[in-house]
C-alpha cells in the first residue's frame, strides 16, 4: 500500500513538472527563435511575456471545436490522445535523480522504444480521420519517416547497451559514474560519439521537428496532419510534440551524458541542466536549418544514418572484444 | 497462479478467429492481418510453455517467428501493392484471372 | 490478482480479435489487431517474459501495423459494402478441426512432459537472478547461432523481394 501511494505521488509530481515544462518550453522556443531572428518574441503578457503560455492555454480552451464533414468521428477524437499519452508514459522509467525514478524496469530502454514507437499512430490516424488531402499526405509522410528513422535510432543506442551490458536506465546512468583518465567524466558520449550524433539526428526526425518537419510542412501541406484540428485537440498535438522533445532530451541525457551525475550541484539540477541544453539545441536547429526535401529525407535516413549506425555497432563490438 | 490450460485455451481461440478471418474475408489486407493473428496465437503458446517448462527455448522461438512474420509482411504488402496496381482491387474474389 | 489481470487481458485480446474479423472498415480492423497485440504483451509480462513483451510491441505495434495502416491509407481503402461475413459452414468447421488438431497434438506431445517433467533450468527464481534478457541472449547466440544467422538471410531476401515487387518499373 505504501509503495502504491509513493508511486502515485511520484507520478503526480513528474506529470505536473512535465506539463509545466511543456508550457514554458513553448515560451522558450518563441523567445529564442525571436532572438535569433532579431525580433522580441512574446513580450506583452506579463514580464518578458512569461504569462504567455497561460494566455495561450486559455485561448485554446475557448476556441470552437470543429469536426470536419465526413470525418471519422471516433478516430478523430482518439488521435490526439493517442499522440499525447505515449509522450507522457515514457517518463515512467527515466531516472531524474538517484532515487527519483518512478519505476526501474530491467528492460527500461526497450520500454522507452516500445512506447516511443506508438507516437506515430496519433499522427497517422489524425491524418486519416480528418478526411482531408493535406492531412492524409502529412500522415503518410510521417508514417514513412518515423518507421525509417526508428531504425537509426534503435541501432545508435546499441553501442551504449553493449558497453554497459544492461537495458535498465538506472544501471546505465550508474555505469557512467567516474572519470576517463582522471579528467573527462566517464560519459558515454566520448566513446560513443558517432552513436550520440546519430541518436540526436534520428530523434530530431522522430520528433517531426525542423529540419525534418515534413509531416506538417506549412509551405505545401497547410499544417499537415493537424490541418483540420482546432481548440484543445490541436493543443494536445502541440503539447505532445513538446513533451516528446523533453522525453528525447531526457533519454539522450540518460544514455550519453551521464544522467544526473555531476559534481557540486544536486543531481536533479544536473539532470535538468543537461536536458535544457538539449532542448536549446533542438530549438537552435529549428531556427537554423531549412527543411529537407522528401527524397533527401528518405535517402539520408536509409543510405547515410543506417549504415553509419551499423558501422558503429560493429566498431563498438570489435573494440570491446579487443580491449576485454 | 493461472494454469497452462487457460493460456492454451486463449491461444486456441485466437487461432480459430484467425482461421475464420482467412476463410471468410475478401479483403487481402484483412486476410493478412488474420494470418498475423494466427502467428501470434502460436507465439503465446510458445511463451506459455516456456514459462511452465522452465525453459527459454520457447522464447527464442518467438524471436524467430517474429523475424519470419516481419519478412512476410514486407513481401506480402509489396505483393498487395503490386496487385492493386494491376487489378485496382484488393478483394481476393475479384482477382481470379491469370491474365492481368 | 493474477487471475484478474489474466482475464482482463484474455477477454480484451479475444474481443478485439473477433472485432477485427467482423469489422468492415480496414482501418478499424487494424486498430483492433493493435489492441489484441497490446493485450498479448500484457500476457507475456504475466508470464515473466518482459523482453519478449516489449520486443513484441516494438515489432508488431511499432513496425508491422504501421506498415499495414500505411498501405491501407496509400490504397485509400474504403469500408467494404458487402457484409463481411459470408457464413459458410465449411471454413468455420475447418478452423475448429484444425485448432482442435493442434491442441490435441500439443496435449499428446507435450502433455506428459508437463505433468512428469523433466523441467528446464530456467524457473522464475533463477531468471530473477540471472536476468531474463541475458539468458535469452545467451541461448539465442550460443545454442541457436546458426538459425539466428539464417534469419538474416530471410530478412535480406525479404527486403530485396519487397523492393523488386513494389518498385514501379522504369521504362
Amino acid at each position: 500500500m505504501g509503495f502504491l501511494v509513493a508511486t502515485l505521488f511520484k507520478i503526480f509530481i513528474a506529470v505536473g513538472l512535465i506539463l509545466l515544462a511543456v508550457a514554458y518550453l513553448t515560451w522558450l522556443e518563441r523567445k529564442v527563435i525571436g532572438d535569433i531572428q532579431v525580433r522580441f518574441g512574446p513580450s506583452r503578457v506579463g514580464p518578458f511575456g512569461l504569462l504567455q503560455p497561460i494566455a495561450d492555454g486559455i485561448k485554446l480552451m475557448f476556441k470552437e471545436d470543429i469536426l470536419p464533414a465526413n470525418a471519422d468521428r471516433l478516430i478523430f477524437f482518439l488521435a490526439p490522445a493517442v499522440s499525447f499519452i505515449p509522450a507522457l508514459v515514457v517518463f515512467a522509467v527515466i531516472p531524474f535523480g538517484p532515487s527519483f525514478v518512478i519505476t526501474d524496469v530491467n528492460v527500461g530502454l526497450l520500454y522507452v522504444f516500445a512506447v516511443a514507437s506508438l507516437g506515430v499512430y496519433g499522427i497517422v490516424l489524425a491524418g486519416w480521420a480528418s478526411n482531408s488531402k493535406y492531412a492524409l499526405l502529412g500522415g503518410l509522410r510521417s508514417a514513412a519517416q518515423m518507421v525509417s528513422y526508428e531504425l537509426g535510432l534503435g541501432l545508435s543506442v546499441l553501442g551504449v547497451v553493449m558497453m554497459t551490458g544492461t537495458l535498465s536506465l538506472v544501471d546505465i546512468v550508474e555505469a557512467q559514474n567516474g572519470t576517463w583518465f582522471g579528467i573527462l567524466p566517464r560519459w558515454n558520449v566520448f566513446p560513443q560519439f558517432l552513436g550520440f550524433v546519430i541518436f540526436l539526428i534520428s530523434s530530431n526526425a522522430e520528433l517531426n521537428r525542423a529540419p525534418f518537419d515534413l509531416p506538417e510542412a506549412e509551405t505545401e501541406l497547410v499544417a499537415g496532419f493537424h490541418t483540420e484540428y482546432s481548440s484543445m485537440k490541436f493543443a494536445l498535438f502541440f503539447m505532445a510534440e513538446y513533451a516528446n522533445m523533453i522525453a528525447a532530451s531526457a533519454i539522450a541525457t540518460t544514455l550519453f551524458l551521464g544522467g544526473w551525475q555531476g559534481p557540486l550541484l544536486p543531481p536533479v539540477i544536473w539532470f535538468s541542466l543537461k536536458v535544457f541544453g538539449f532542448l536549446f539545441l533542438f530549438i537552435w536547429l529549428r531556427a537554423t536549418l531549412p527543411r529537407f526535401r522528401y527524397d533527401q529525407l528518405m535517402g539520408f535516413g536509409w543510405k547515410v544514418l543506417l549504415p553509419l549506425a551499423l558501422a558503429n555497432v560493429m566498431f563498438t563490438a570489435a573494440a570491446i572484444l579487443i580491449l576485454a | 497462479m493461472v494454469p497452462l490450460w487457460a493460456y492454451l485455451l486463449l491461444s486456441g481461440f485466437l487461432f480459430i478467429v484467425g482461421v475464420v478471418g482467412v476463410a471468410t474475408r475478401r479483403n487481402a489486407l484483412i486476410i493478412f492481418m488474420a494470418i498475423e493473428l494466427m502467428l501470434n496465437a502460436v507465439n503465446l503458446t510458445f511463451v506459455a510453455f516456456s514459462r511452465f517448462l522452465h525453459s527459454l527455448d520457447g522464447q527464442v522461438f518467438v524471436f524467430f517467428v517474429m523475424t519470419v512474420a516481419a519478412a512476410e509482411v514486407a513481401v506480402g504488402l509489396a505483393i498487395i501493392i503490386a496487385l492493386f496496381r494491376n487489378a485496382e482491387t484488393v478483394y481476393v474474389d475479384e482477382i481470379h484471372l491469370l491474365k492481368g | 490478482m493474477e487471475w484478474v489481470l489474466f482475464l482482463t487481458f484474455a477477454l480484451l485480446a479475444g474481443a478485439a480479435a473477433v472485432a477485427m474479423v467482423l469489422q468492415r472498415n480496414p482501418v478499424y480492423s487494424a486498430l483492433c489487431l493493435i489492441i489484441t497485440f497490446f493485450a498479448q504483451a500484457g500476457l507475456y509480462i504475466l508470464l515473466h517474459a518482459q523482453l519478449i513483451a516489449f520486443v513484441h510491441i516494438i515489432v508488431y505495434a511499432g513496425a508491422i501495423m504501421v506498415l499495414f495502416l500505411f498501405v491501407i491509407m496509400l490504397l485509400d481503402l474504403r469500408p467494404e459494402e458487402l457484409p463481411p461475413m459470408q457464413f459458410r459452414r465449411a471454413p468455420v468447421l475447418l478452423g475448429l478441426v484444425l485448432a482442435g488438431a493442434l491442441l490435441a497434438e500439443l496435449a499428446l506431445g507435450i502433455g506428459p512432459r508437463i505433468i512428469l517433467g523433466p523441467r528446464g533450468p530456467h524457473d522464475v527464481e533463477t531468471l530473477r537472478i540471472l536476468g531474463n534478457t541475458q539468458e535469452v541472449g545467451r541461448i539465442l547466440f550460443r545454442e541457436y547461432l546458426i538459425p539466428f544467422e539464417l534469419t538474416s538471410v530471410i530478412l535480406l531476401s525479404a527486403m530485396v523481394g519487397a523492393l523488386v515487387l513494389a518498385k514501379r518499373r522504369s521504362e
